[in-house]
């Protein structure tokens, strides 16, 4: 019983990411009719933004510590972050601590911006051109944008822990007579998952925005006809699946230490969450994040992977060729879309 | 008897046939070999450095690339000489001058692994054919080791393997043509499993999780071999996938198994996300049997541990070598590549550094290029002052033997490149076993092949 309610708790948490990026992805689809391939890089972007605000709350000011040596026997550089300086120790300690937390007020504006520039600079010209021309490109940009990561960065992982307050394990089954104790961060990650999710689609349906917007997935030429500039509207929309995936990514490196290949890891996943859920319904590409979170978490759980060796591996695209043979607009999908 | 009868002919002919046999053995090996896969023509002879510069140990392949040009810098005369001042063969001082190879200047192209068995074949058979690399080298995982070890086998020039862990690379897949300086699985569990039997007694459980191919196959079995001698129980082994991120579905399941121990047998990024994950879940402040739950990563590199962060203090673990060293050697290397990059070197740099400056040396001493030649001069060597004390090349499999370090993750470092200390240097005769020893056993060394 434990170890079930272990992996269930354990397939919510991966859930929520794959439910946040397949959001942004399946939104982006909905609303521009393009496959984005660039989307898993945009995560990987989003954790990026994490690092860097780390870095930044750790620029230090250097003095000599001749009591000290270094790995070549000169004087010891000693390191202090400005943070630190100004608001003295514990207050900037503190400050570098919650380096994640702040750095979703960081992400929001550049992954906005990173949106709606790779929206006007490069896929508008690829929204006539046929789906194939549309992957092949933002593929491309999303290699770019890993080398790019990768030159700055390095290849290695980068821890970027979580504060103090939240780390350590909750227990959550001591009441119960349970062995059931569970990340903090973890149990974080997913309340802020549902918090995103349910902002992105509370901003879709109760404000005037939102509903032209909706208007827009249903018939773009109508609503064009009535004088709105829909095209604008939905580069917006571009810049709110970017911010999405980007937030999803900062909230996710504590969970996971970043590397400039997590866009291409989370990809093929999203992709696959996106299907199953249904080409451009956003209800659907979150019930299909958290099923198949879970279901990839029992995979991989000892008994599973013992009675079916590898099962772990392939269990998503086992469930989705099933799940398209019995349903094949996935869990959610609307008719007509990508049926053309 | 008188001096009468000693012309000065008479001699010059003894000493011409007295030089003339003591050459005889140099003339049957070495210059027997006559035709050889790109024997080199002019003035430079180009050595092949096949690292991973892209994909998951790409930092590990700039390091190794970094020690490359620094060995490649040292054989032709330039810089501090590094640990060339400091290596000793049997006998004497090693046959490295500062005037490059035999004579002539060293060159060297380069390749990229991607840590991909395919990608790093055919980057080698670019450089092979292509180049005219005479050598090739390097590498970060054991997959690319064999696979590239096995091309050159079959191409007719050295490989001398660069950081590769695995048992089979000088086990059931060695190859005459192939060298490892690093040291294996065998000698972690060797060097650690006392170690850890002193530091958590003999009554404890592990939990192991094993990255699926050969090198975490053969880890696994070896840690798994040297702990039970010990005492400890195994409580399950679960193999996880190379591309796997997130651990955590895998980790959650230790916490009630009943182990008390949770060996990582991951390298590098695997071995960063494996750990983070444990920590998460609170392994190591849990207590099981009466006892404090611990982690074990049996193989340690220092860019790995400075990724893993805060996460590693009090974790122990082997390494091939650590900057921290004293001896000579290390210390000249140390300088050396410190002054010339900024930081100190990692152990897949002090390994592929020695790697080149062993083959230029066995090639002095061959006195060719030719494979065969240099087969001959390699096995058997016995040298010292490259930073891991006395050390041979075993000729039964081409396998370094020396001292083994048992490292753990300081619990105050005073840098970032800080964060590993030496617990124990593992004597040499600890952590030797039999060529046919059944961990090794399956394969053979085969003839050199020279090539063309």
């Amino acid at each position: 019983m434990d170890a079930l309610l272990l992996q269930i708790l354990n397939g919510l948490d991966k859930g929520s990411a794959y439910a946040l990026i397949a959001l942004g992805l399946t939104l982006i689809f909905g609303t521009l009719g393009v496959v984005n391939f660039a989307h898993g890089a945009l995560f990987m972007i989003g954790a990026f933004c994490s690092v860097t605000l780390n870095k930044i709350l750790n620029l230090s000011s250097t003095t000599i510590d001749e009591t000290q040596k270094d790995f070549l026997g000169n004087p010891l550089k000693v390191k202090t972050p400005y943070v630190e300086s100004w608001f003295g120790e514990v207050a900037g300690q503190s400050i570098i601590e919650w380096s994640v937390p702040l750095a979703i007020i960081f992400a929001i504006p550049i992954m906005l911006a990173i949106g709606v520039i790779m929206e006007r600079g490069l896929i508008k010209h690829f929204y006539k051109r046929p789906h194939a021309d549309q992957i092949l490109v933002t593929f491309g940009l999303a290699i770019v944008l890993q080398e790019v990561v990768k030159a700055f960065f390095g290849a290695n992982p980068i821890q970027t822990p979580a504060p103090d307050a939240l780390s350590g394990v909750l227990d959550l089954g001591g009441a119960i007579g349970l062995q059931l104790s569970y990340p903090v961060w973890r149990i974080t990650y997913f309340f802020f998952s549902v918090i995103v999710i349910g902002g992105v689609f509370a901003f879709l349906q109760f404000t005037t925005f939102g509903m032209v917007v909706r208007a827009g997935m249903q018939d773009r030429e109508t609503v064009g006809l009535l004088g709105i500039n829909i095209d604008r509207r939905f580069t917006i929309m571009f810049g709110v699946a970017a911010a999405v995936a980007g937030l999803a990514g900062v909230m996710y490196t504590p969970i996971n230490p970043p590397n400039y290949h997590w866009g291409m890891d989370f990809l093929v996943l999203s992709f696959v969450v996106v299907v199953v859920g249904g080409m451009g319904s956003l209800p659907g590409a979150v019930l299909a994040g958290f099923l198949l979170g879970i279901l990839e978490s029992f995979a991989s759980t000892t008994w599973a992977t013992t009675t079916i060796p590898g099962i772990n591996q392939i269990i998503i695209y086992l469930v989705a060729i099933i799940i398209l043979l019995v349903r094949p607009r996935g869990l959610m999908g609307r008719e007509g879309v990508m049926e053309e | 008897m008188t001096l009468k009868n000693t012309t000065r002919r008479g001699v010059l002919k003894g000493g011409a046939l007295a030089g003339a046999g003591l050459a005889l053995p140099q003339i049957l090996t070495a210059g027997s070999h006559s035709g050889y896969t790109n024997a080199p023509q002019g003035a430079n002879v180009t050595l092949g450095f096949n690292v991973p510069q892209s994909g998951p140990y790409a930092d590990e392949g700039a390091d190794e690339l970094r020690a490359y040009e620094l060995a490649v810098e040292h054989l032709n005369g330039g810089g501090d000489g590094g640990m060339m001042n400091t290596f000793k063969v049997s006998g004497g001082s090693s046959m490295l001058k500062g005037n490059g190879i035999l004579g002539k200047k060293v060159a060297y192209v380069t390749g990229d692994t991607q840590t991909k068995s395919d990608a790093a074949r055919a980057s080698a058979k670019s450089m092979i054919e292509k180049d005219g690399a005479i050598m090739i080298t390097g590498g970060s995982s054991s997959g690319v080791a064999i696979a590239v070890q096995g091309l050159c086998q079959e191409a007719g020039v050295i490989f001398m393997a660069g950081l590769t862990h695995s048992n089979d690379t000088t086990g059931k897949d060695k190859k005459a043509n192939g060298f490892r300086h690093f040291f294996n699985g065998y000698m972690s569990g060797a060097a650690l499993a006392p170690v850890l039997e002193k530091m958590y007694g003999a009554d404890r459980t592990a939990y192991h999780l094993t990255a699926d191919y050969t090198w975490g196959w053969t880890q696994q079995e070896s840690i798994q071999a040297a702990t039970e001698a010990k005492g400890w129980k195994t409580a399950n082994n679960v193999l996880t996938p190379l591309a796997t991120t997130d651990f955590s579905s895998y980790v959650a399941p230790v916490l009630n198994s009943g182990a008390d121990i949770l060996v990582l047998n991951h390298y590098g990024g695997n071995m960063i996300n494996s750990l983070t994950s444990a920590v998460q879940f609170g392994l190591r402040d849990k207590q099981v049997n009466g006892k404090n739950f611990e982690i074990v990563v049996p193989l340690y590199s220092r860019l790995m541990a400075r990724g893993a962060g805060e996460n590693v203090k009090g974790i122990f673990g082997s390494t091939n070598w650590h900057w921290s060293l004293q001896d000579e050697g290390s210390k000249a290397f140390v300088k050396s590549f410190g002054t010339k990059y900024g930081f100190p070197p990692s152990q897949a740099a002090h390994t592929v550094y020695c790697q080149t400056m062993l083959y230029a040396n066995a090639c002095e001493t061959a006195g060719t290029f030719n494979p065969c030649g240099v087969v001959e001069a390699m096995e058997g060597l016995e040298f010292d002052g490259l930073g891991n004390g006395p050390t041979t090349y075993r000729a039964a499999d081409h396998q370094c033997f020396k001292d083994v370090l048992v490292v753990k993750g300081k619990e105050n470092p005073t840098s970032e490149f800080d964060v590993l200390e030496v617990v124990e240097v593992t004597p040499r005769a600890q952590v030797e076993y039999a060529p046919d020893h059944p961990m090794f056993a399956g394969g053979s060394l085969g003839a050199c092949n020279p090539g063309a």
